[in-house]
């Protein structure tokens, strides 16, 4: 185990940079893909299913999400005017790469549903549009979580199994409480129910990266992200435990929406300060890779002196 | 025009295995250069003779015009630390060698060259002004020997200096590179890597995907930047500006193969003259990145220089992350069916 070691560093410095990404963009901009990715789905089935109001709802969500998504990614980049330059070339090393890729069409294609909607015309285009916005709307819950997770920081990569879950949760709560509180109850079932499955999966994932990762689990308890995540589950639940009444009462669901909003972008907010917190302690990079180090040159000395005895 | 980039080597099928992570004998032409291209050069800084002139930090400097910057990458501004020598503090953006300063209060058993406090070596003058070791001095001593500089003139206790001269490891299998979504990093026919400035649009991936802290954003710029190994002087024929500068041939420049044979050759005198502590890293090619272009020989544990001690790239994960993404987006997609199925309302 990681506690037995010493821990030296260098003046107290960190060993890798923490991340350059600004707070709120970047945490909103994984929030508003993630809601906008379920939504897409959401809005996909209901116009299937002949749920016109939902479809709206879904549709407008996703559209808003996606643009808004891609608003706060561009503001991030140290150069702005070079966004396209994402689209220079398709990476699968690159979560990032991907993503725009996944982002770029997904966008595109909600915004145009979106517009159908608000213009009430081009029936037939809006269903096209809206089925191929449902198929990136899954990897859009998802891509994100990759993106985090493929950095050197501790707290982030070591919940790099856990984290694609805590999003897709998070995205179908957000999706789904948003929708909800925003569709006359007849029509909201669907959307009450991915709600709760949402926040079920947000939950439970969240604890197992809060929980199943030793030292690096840390962040995610204490200080700032520790406090995040904490108002988050508390939302999460309560607006997960509202939609049993939101079938029943149009407060119940917008409250119930609200809250299961809230809870997704705190979680967000949440898990990006936790990776901060374990990039700037060089105790997060140091402990769990000397442990490693230590283990792999215990094992070596074993083998060797397993086979001097065996020679 | 798109294209599928040569960093995604691991996804078109061939030679697998290595593609992520773990030995590749000739990265150069794994990533598309014809088989005439130069051989891989790196470093070797071999940190046993490094003075702490800095002349390395300011050949870089001047050479690749490097702006001004404190410890913390604030430009234009003038800081000291307080961290002994160190007031360039971490590699960054305009810091592409960084001298890193570590003073050690330890028992004379000390296997360097050492150098005691004024008058203790002869034993004569009684020591008045004990050596000030700054109180977070890193060391793999023992913390009661670390916080109990010598007090007494016996003698018994010697400051050692360690002094290692950073720089971008310019790794087998470069995390930098692979995640960067631009293409921007690219692979040299040096077997180098290289941000592209004009292409760069500051997204900042590259950041924290360094498993060594190399890269980082310049503030009032947007753009990353880190050491090219000096790229444009390697296409003239010279050496790294750094390398030039060394007065102590601390840093070595030269073929990779030819500079591993050199520094296992100084490793094995060093440890016959019974230096303990010495080391090489980065060399090891089944290490976490497939071995480093720029490597060290070290006389403490890499986390005192502030070295990761065990460094992986990320990317060595992305598969399982990717498999994570994938299941995650399908049961986004089937549950939220499910939600629509059998029911009127
Ligand atoms: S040390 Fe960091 S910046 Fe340099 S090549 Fe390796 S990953 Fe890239
Ligand atoms: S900041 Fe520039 S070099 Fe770094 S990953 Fe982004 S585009 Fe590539
Ligand atoms: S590496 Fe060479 S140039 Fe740099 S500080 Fe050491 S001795 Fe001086």
């Amino acid at each position: 185990m990681v506690d037995e070691v010493e821990f030296t560093s260098y003046y107290g410095r960190p060993i890798i940079k923490p991340p350059v990404w600004k707070t709120p963009d970047v945490p909103l901009y994984l929030f508003l893909g993630g809601a906008a990715g379920s939504s897409a789905v959401l809005g996909a089935l209901a116009e299937g299913t002949r749920r016109p109001a939902l479809a709206r709802v879904a549709h407008l969500t996703a559209g808003g999400g996606a643009l808004a998504s891609v608003a706060f990614l561009i503001h991030d980049l140290g150069r702005p005017s070079r966004f396209l330059n994402m689209l220079r070339v398709l990476k699968t090393t690159s979560p990032l790469s991907v993503g725009s890729w996944i982002l770029a069409p997904f966008s595109a294609l909600t915004t145009a549903t979106a517009g159908a909607h608000l213009l009430g015309r081009f029936p037939l285009l809006r269903r096209f549009t809206g089925a191929g916005a449902a198929v990136l709307g899954g990897p859009m819950t998802t891509y994100t979580a990759a993106l985090l997770a493929d950095t050197a920081v501790p707290s982030w990569h070591e919940a790099h199994r856990e984290l694609p879950v805590v999003f897709a949760g998070s995205a179908m709560a957000a999706g789904g409480g948003i929708t909800t509180a925003l569709t006359p109850l007849d029509e909201a079932g669907p959307a009450r129910r991915v709600a709760a499955m949402g926040a079920a999966i947000e939950l439970a994932a969240m604890h197992r990266v809060e929980h199943g990762h030793g030292l690096v689990s840390e962040p995610y308890r204490t200080g700032r992200a520790g406090k995040l995540l904490k108002t988050a589950r508390a939302c999460t639940a309560t607006g997960a435990g509202l939609t049993l009444l939101a079938g029943r009462s149009r407060t119940a669901a917008a409250v119930s929406g609200a809250l299961l909003a809230v809870g997704s972008v705190l979680t967000r907010f949440g898990v990006f300060d936790a990776g901060m917190a374990s990039a700037k302690d060089p105790r997060y990079t140091v402990e769990p890779q000397r442990a490693r180090a230590r283990a792999s040159e215990a094992a070596a000395s074993r083998a060797a002196a397993g086979s001097r005895r065996g020679s | 025009m798109t294209a599928i980039s040569s960093a995604s080597a691991a996804f078109r099928g061939q030679d697998r295995g290595n593609r992520l992570f773990g030995p590749v004998p000739d990265v150069t032409g794994d990533r598309g250069y014809a088989d005439d291209h130069p051989a891989r050069v790196g470093f070797f800084t071999d940190t046993s003779v490094c003075i702490g002139c800095k002349a390395c930090e300011v050949a870089c400097k001047e050479w690749n015009l490097l702006p001004m910057d404190d410890a913390e990458g604030t430009v234009d501004a003038l800081g000291l630390t307080g961290a002994s020598y160190d007031n360039t503090g971490m590699l960054g953006a305009n810091s592409w060698r960084h001298v890193a300063f570590v003073e050690q209060s330890r028992a004379v058993d000390l296997p360097m060259p050492t150098v005691g406090p004024p008058g203790a070596a002869d034993g004569q003058r009684p020591l008045e002004d004990p050596p000030v070791v700054h109180p977070q001095v890193p060391a793999s001593a023992t913390t009661a020997e670390q916080s109990a500089p010598s007090q007494t003139a016996s003698g018994d206790r010697e400051i050692r200096w360690l002094m290692s001269s950073d720089v971008c490891k310019h790794c087998t299998h470069a995390a930098c590179l692979d995640v960067c979504p631009t293409g921007s990093l690219f692979r040299t026919e040096f077997g180098t890597v290289v941000v592209q400035e004009d292409i760069c649009n500051g997204c900042g991936y590259c950041v924290p995907a360094c498993p060594y802290g190399v890269i980082d954003q310049r503030q009032d710029d947007g753009r990353v930047f880190k050491c090219t190994l000096c790229y444009d002087r390697l296409t003239d024929g010279l050496q790294p500006a750094c390398a030039s500068a060394c007065p102590t041939e601390s840093i070595q420049f030269g073929d990779l193969d030819a500079l591993q044979a050199r520094a296992d050759q100084r490793l094995a005198a060093l440890q016959e003259k019974g230096v303990e502590g010495a080391r090489l890293y980065g060399r090891d090619e089944t290490d976490g990145v497939g071995g480093a272009g720029a490597f060290f020989l070290l006389l403490d544990e890499p986390e005192v220089y502030g070295l990761p001690p065990d460094p992986v790239v990320t990317t060595r994960d992305l598969p399982a992350m990717w498999r994570s993404v994938g299941a995650g987006a399908a049961m986004v997609l089937g549950l939220i069916a499910s939600a629509f199925v059998g029911r009127r309302r």
